[in-house]
Formats: C-alpha cells, sequence, structure tokens
C-alpha cells in the first residue's frame, strides 16, 4: 500500500472547485465534481476535460528503439510514420498483460513515447528495463515531469481552435499527435481518448497543464472526474486494465486479437496468444444486457438458465447515454456467441439477459 | 451540511422512520443521499415481504456504487413507494420527501434503540 498519495499538478484546482476526491492508483485524484451524469453527458454532447496527468510518460530512444518496441509491444510499430500512434499491449511469456498502453512515434529517428497506466508506472518501467538487455536502447520514465488533460465531446475541436498555438492540431486525424509551442515550453497534442467521442489528450510541462485548464475551464470546458471517465469508456467497449485485462486476462480472452500482430517476427507472449487463438481459451469477455434497471457489478456472478456459474462481471452500469443495464463479463468460452441467453445474480435476485456486442454505445470518433 | 429533519428517527446506518401509528415511514437522510450522488435505482421489496430490524431489504444504486439498505424496525411491508421505480433521483432532491417503504410494525419497542436527531446529527459529525 502507498503510504502517502501523490498529488497532480492540477490538485489545488480539484479542491478549490469542490470535486470529490478520491485515492486512484497512488494518486489522489478528482472522482467527480457536479455529478457522475452531469459529466458524462457534457463529454457526449459538448465537451468535458479529465485531469490525467497521473498517466505514465516513458521515453524509449537509441539505434535499437524500434525493435526494442517491436518487441515489447503487441502491435506492429515496424512501419509506424512520425506523428502517429497506435495502441496495443505489453504481455508476460504466457500471454498474460502487463500493460495496455499507446505508442507515439517522435519525428526524432530511433524515439518514441509510451503512455501507460497510472496504476502500472513502476511495473512497467521495471518490465521494460528487464527485457531490454541486449538492446541498444535508452528508457527515460518522464512520468513525473508532464502532465496531461484531456479534452473529449464533439465540442473539442472547437475549443481547441480557440487557444491559437494548438488550433493547428485541428488538423490531426485520430491516433495522430503533433507537437506545438506554449509558454515557452514544447508540448504534444494527440487526437486521441478513452470516451468514444472526438477528442484530444494534451501533454505538457506542469505550469503549462496548470494554464490550460484555466483557460479551458474559462471557456466554458466541464471538468470531469474519473468517475464519468469510466461510465464513458465502459459505453465505448474499451477495456480497463485491472478490470477487463491482467495477467491473468489476455489480449485474446478480451477480444483484443486486433491489436496483437501475430504475424509479426517476434514479441513477448506471441507463441501464447498463437497458442490461445489455435486451441481457444477457457473464458472470454462478453458484453451482457439485462432485461432490467438493477445494476450489474463487479464481481456478481453470471449464470445460465439452469442457474450454473458461467462466469463473473468485470465492469457494470446503469448505461448513462443508453439507459439500459449492461456490463462487461468474463464468462466460458461456450457461452459467449452474441444472443446466448444467461442470467446475472444481484443481491437475492436474478435478472435475466443475453450476450450482446461490447461496443454499448456507437463511437463518434475522427474519421 | 447535511439536512437532519426534525420529528423523525434515525438509524446509524443513515436511514430515517417517521413513525405513523403503527407503520414505520422508513427513507435515508440527506447524508446517505449526498453521499450516493446521483441515485438511479432503488432495490425495494414486495408487499407484504417480512423485514427483520438491522437486516437489508434493499439497496441504492448510484452510477458508481450501490449501498444496501436496512431496515430499522421488525415487521410487514405495506406499502413501497412505486414512484422511485421511474424516479430514484426524488430521493436525492428531497430524501425526507421520497420515502422507500412502509412498516407495519411488530414490535414498537425497537423505536426505543432510534436515534434522536441531535444524536444522529451528533454521528455524522464525527
Amino acid at each position: 500500500m502507498e503510504d502517502t498519495l501523490k498529488i497532480t499538478c492540477l490538485h489545488d484546482r480539484h479542491v478549490q472547485l469542490g470535486a470529490r476526491m478520491s485515492p486512484f492508483a497512488g494518486f489522489d485524484m478528482p472522482i467527480q465534481y457536479s455529478g457522475i451524469i452531469d459529466e458524462h453527458n457534457a463529454v457526449r454532447h459538448a465537451a468535458g476535460m479529465f485531469d490525467v496527468s497521473h498517466m505514465g510518460e516513458i521515453f524509449v530512444s537509441g539505434a535499437d528503439a524500434r525493435k526494442f518496441v517491436n518487441h515489447i509491444f503487441t502491435n506492429d510499430v515496424g512501419a509506424l510514420e512520425a506523428g502517429k500512434i497506435l495502441y496495443g499491449m505489453m504481455l508476460y511469456p504466457d500471454g498474460g498483460t502487463v500493460d495496455d498502453l499507446l505508442v507515439y512515434k517522435e519525428a526524432a529517428p530511433d524515439l518514441f513515447l509510451l503512455v501507460v497506466n497510472a496504476a502500472n508506472i513502476d511495473k512497467d518501467y521495471a518490465w521494460m528495463k528487464e527485457n531490454s538487455a541486449g538492446f541498444e536502447v535508452s528508457i527515460d520514465n518522464a512520468s513525473d515531469s508532464w502532465g496531461q488533460i484531456a479534452v473529449q465531446g464533439p465540442r473539442s475541436q472547437e475549443y481547441l481552435c480557440g487557444i491559437p498555438e494548438l488550433s493547428p492540431s485541428a488538423a490531426l486525424g485520430f491516433y495522430e499527435f503533433r507537437h506545438a509551442s506554449l509558454l515557452g515550453s514544447d508540448i504534444i497534442v494527440s487526437r486521441t481518448g478513452y470516451t468514444g467521442e472526438d477528442g484530444f489528450e494534451i501533454y505538457a510541462p506542469h505550469h503549462v497543464i496548470c494554464h490550460l485548464w484555466d483557460l479551458f475551464l474559462n471557456a466554458g470546458v466541464k471538468p470531469c472526474g474519473l468517475g464519468c471517465r469510466d461510465t464513458l469508456r465502459f459505453e465505448a467497449g474499451l477495456p480497463l486494465y485491472g478490470d477487463e485485462l491482467s495477467a491473468e486476462i489476455s489480449p485474446v480472452m478480451a477480444g483484443l486479437s486486433i491489436f496483437c500482430k501475430l504475424d509479426k517476427e517476434e514479441f513477448i507472449g506471441r507463441e501464447a496468444l498463437l497458442n490461445q487463438k489455435t486451441c481457444g481459451v477457457e473464458r472470454k469477455l462478453v458484453g451482457i444486457e439485462i432485461d432490467d434497471n438493477a445494476i450489474p457489478r463487479a464481481g456478481y456472478p453470471v449464470l445460465n438458465e439452469a442457474g450454473e456459474v458461467l462466469g463473473t462481471v468485470t465492469t457494470g452500469y446503469h448505461s448513462i447515454s443508453l439507459d439500459r443495464s449492461v456490463c462487461f463479463a468474463l464468462v466460458d468460452s461456450a457461452s459467449a456467441a452474441l444472443g446466448t441467453p444467461v442470467q446475472i445474480q444481484i443481491r437475492h435476485k436474478t435478472f435475466p439477459g443475453r450476450v450482446v456486442k461490447k461496443r454499448f454505445y456507437q463511437t463518434n470518433y475522427k474519421k | 451540511m447535511a439536512k437532519i429533519e426534525e420529528g423523525l428517527l434515525y438509524s446509524e446506518s443513515h436511514e430515517w422512520v417517521k413513525v405513523d401509528g403503527n407503520v414505520a415511514i422508513i427513507g435515508v437522510s440527506d447524508f446517505a443521499q449526498s453521499e450516493m450522488g446521483d441515485i438511479t435505482y432503488v432495490d425495494m421489496p414486495a408487499e407484504g415481504d417480512e423485514v427483520g430490524r438491522g437486516e437489508d431489504f434493499g439497496a441504492l444504486e448510484s452510477v458508481k456504487a450501490s449501498s444496501e439498505l436496512y431496515s430499522p424496525v421488525s415487521g410487514t411491508v405495506v406499502a413501497t413507494n412505486l414512484e422511485l421505480e421511474s424516479a430514484p433521483e426524488l430521493i436525492n432532491k428531497d430524501p425526507y420527501l421520497a420515502w422507500i417503504i412502509k412498516v407495519e410494525m411488530s414490535d414498537r419497542t425497537e423505536l426505543d434503540s432510534l436515534l434522536s436527531p441531535s444524536a444522529y446529527r451528533t454521528q455524522t459529525e464525527k
């Protein structure tokens, strides 16, 4: 356990705004300001901003950088061009997931930025160091010197363009990034996010992050906490490490094979994934909807019609955008087909439902 | 600062009781609703169900969490607030108006162990 909670550079502002704060991944983070439903709807229909400064930024450089990233990463950075981003995972040799992350290819030759989950920064850094033997690379954990704001929602481009230094980034396509200069500092603007909406993630030194937060706040972007970050990513079918991916849950089990390039020469965990693809996996991650407003929560049992346990809910909500109760669950692969009738046990009652697609909400990314 | 209504009894688990003859009208306190945030679902028992003092009779669900409801008294459920099925947010709007269940009490002496408004205030301010 963490003895003392870390804080982000925006901590004072969260407290001043009256945010409800709670420990998350070792940081004292805002869970909500005006309320999860209000913030969720702001991101779906206008724009909201999140302090995600707790996320980790690890730079990999050196003559073997590209080869090394391809060694530890499931997606293929072999032809990744400067200014482009890829999503994928780092795996253990048995196919279990170390973390899911974004890889940014910088303009400088042999320079990559890896953006990792806050809870996993130390573990990931150690994992990279440990597996870098024989590669001519330098691995720099810069997490403490970078902050990050995510501006998300259909109006996020409009708000971005309200800041002249950032307006050229409106031309970015989805999963592209560029550098900009603000208050004399070099910053990164990428068209990425974790909400299912169009949006931008901005990486910058702490004083610039504070300045940007104030500018967006004054322009009318709604401050949003980690509470609605979870409801938004969930509706968009996006996994959260610890719930839908873990050392025990491989990307094949989680339905994320598309981000694992098995035709790549090699990467850690490749053989295990090939084996899982060939022989099948015991459990698969599915979406389930039930015909009641009761809420399936993480840990609740999933049953078949006869009442036998098929698996467990990993994340569940009464979806704010869809007004129905849905969840992700890890279930026996034999019961993972779309339309399979299942029940979820919620406290003393069971509620019938069925297996549905995990992307509950139609995402609206920039084409 | 959470509002504590006079003229009610309170449980340590943040339910309130309004006594109406031999019927206990039960809801949750302003403190409880503000801790929960936006309430999206109320899991209620059926009319005719027996409830025991200190036993859970249902739950409140917010977006983020569920919180069990504990009956401050024993007896039989004689009514549930059906309005909450379609409008659970009424509990956030006015927790002292949005009652949840009515219980025909089997042992009125159980009321003696509940908290007065001032005793409940002391507990929530701890």
